[in-house]
């Protein structure tokens, strides 16, 4: 509990509330995508192999991972030790061991954790489905539209949480980025599909 | 025992933590302190609060503690009241 509000209290501090939010919506988002537009283009190629369907969507997931850490983390490094070093200036004085220094070595850390773990989660999420029919766990629906499904539902719901940042209809927020999911299948069918 | 009963400090500090946190952490050093803080000038990055601290036994080090760990700093202090116990035979 003391560490979450210590969180909180940092955050509040170099105001980067709305930066964490926005990495996670954004990063969370590309993952839900990419993962999407994998398994559709191979559900168009009428693949049926799950070990080399689920290992192309993890080494996909992986990298969105990795590139959602090592992105934020560069560039949030060099902005809050620009943010502390205007601070210094107008404060006249080291601010190291305030809580400020401690802002500027930590946020960047938390903000590269939330950028990177969001794809990566989420695409773990959609691709479950496929392990489970790997694992022979019986499944409703084909392993690959369930992961399809899977991933228009979690689309849907950062539309969803999007909406009540924005404080706007949560459904039409919603359907809206359900739609660029059903375009962006339309433009895989287009390019990949018989 | 000589104790510190009011303290009147002249404090430069960035906007964050705001007026209202910043006088919460002030108020959490001690036991029944009592804190005021007001804004007396704005800049761009930085504003300047005249911070009253009234308690049964102020600790001044912990209080210019929490300051600098806020990333204030204590430009002066202007008001000081203290008090001293009965004397012992």
């Amino acid at each position: 509990m003391k560490l979450f509000s210590q969180v909180r209290f940092l955050l509040q501090i170099t105001r980067t509330h709305g930066i964490v939010r926005r990495y996670f919506v954004v990063n969370g988002f590309d993952g839900a995508l990419t993962m999407s537009g994998i398994i559709i283009g191979f559900l168009f190629s009428a693949a049926d192999n799950l070990t080399i369907i689920i290992n192309a969507c993890l080494g996909a997931a992986v990298a969105l991972g990795m590139s959602g850490l090592s992105s934020a983390y560069i560039s949030e490094v060099a902005e809050r030790r620009r943010e502390l070093q205007k601070l210094q200036e107008a404060m006249v004085t080291d601010l190291q061991e305030s809580a400020h220094g401690e802002a500027a070595r930590w946020v960047p850390m938390l903000i590269a954790l939330v950028n990177g773990l969001a794809p990566l989660l989420i695409s773990i999420l959609i691709i479950t489905p496929l392990w489970l029919a790997k694992l022979n766990v019986p499944l409703p629906f084909p392993p690959l539209y369930m992961s399809i499904a899977v991933a228009l539902v979690l689309i849907f719901f950062l539309g969803v949480f999007l909406g009540r940042i924005a404080n706007i209809s949560w459904l039409r927020s919603g359907l809206q980025t359900l739609l660029v999911a059903i375009i962006t299948a339309g433009l895989i069918y287009l390019l990949v599909g018989d | 025992m000589v104790s510190v009963k009011r303290l009147v400090l002249d404090v430069l500090k960035p906007h964050h933590p705001n007026a209202l946190e910043f006088a919460r952490i002030l108020a959490g050093v001690g036991k029944n302190y009592h804190v005021t803080v007001t804004v007396s000038e704005v800049d761009e990055k930085t504003e300047t609060l005249q911070v009253i601290i009234e308690g049964p036994a102020i600790d001044f080090d912990a209080i210019q503690d929490a300051i600098s760990d806020q990333g204030g700093s204590l430009h002066s202090v202007d008001e000081v009241e203290v008090h001293s116990g009965p004397k012992q035979e």
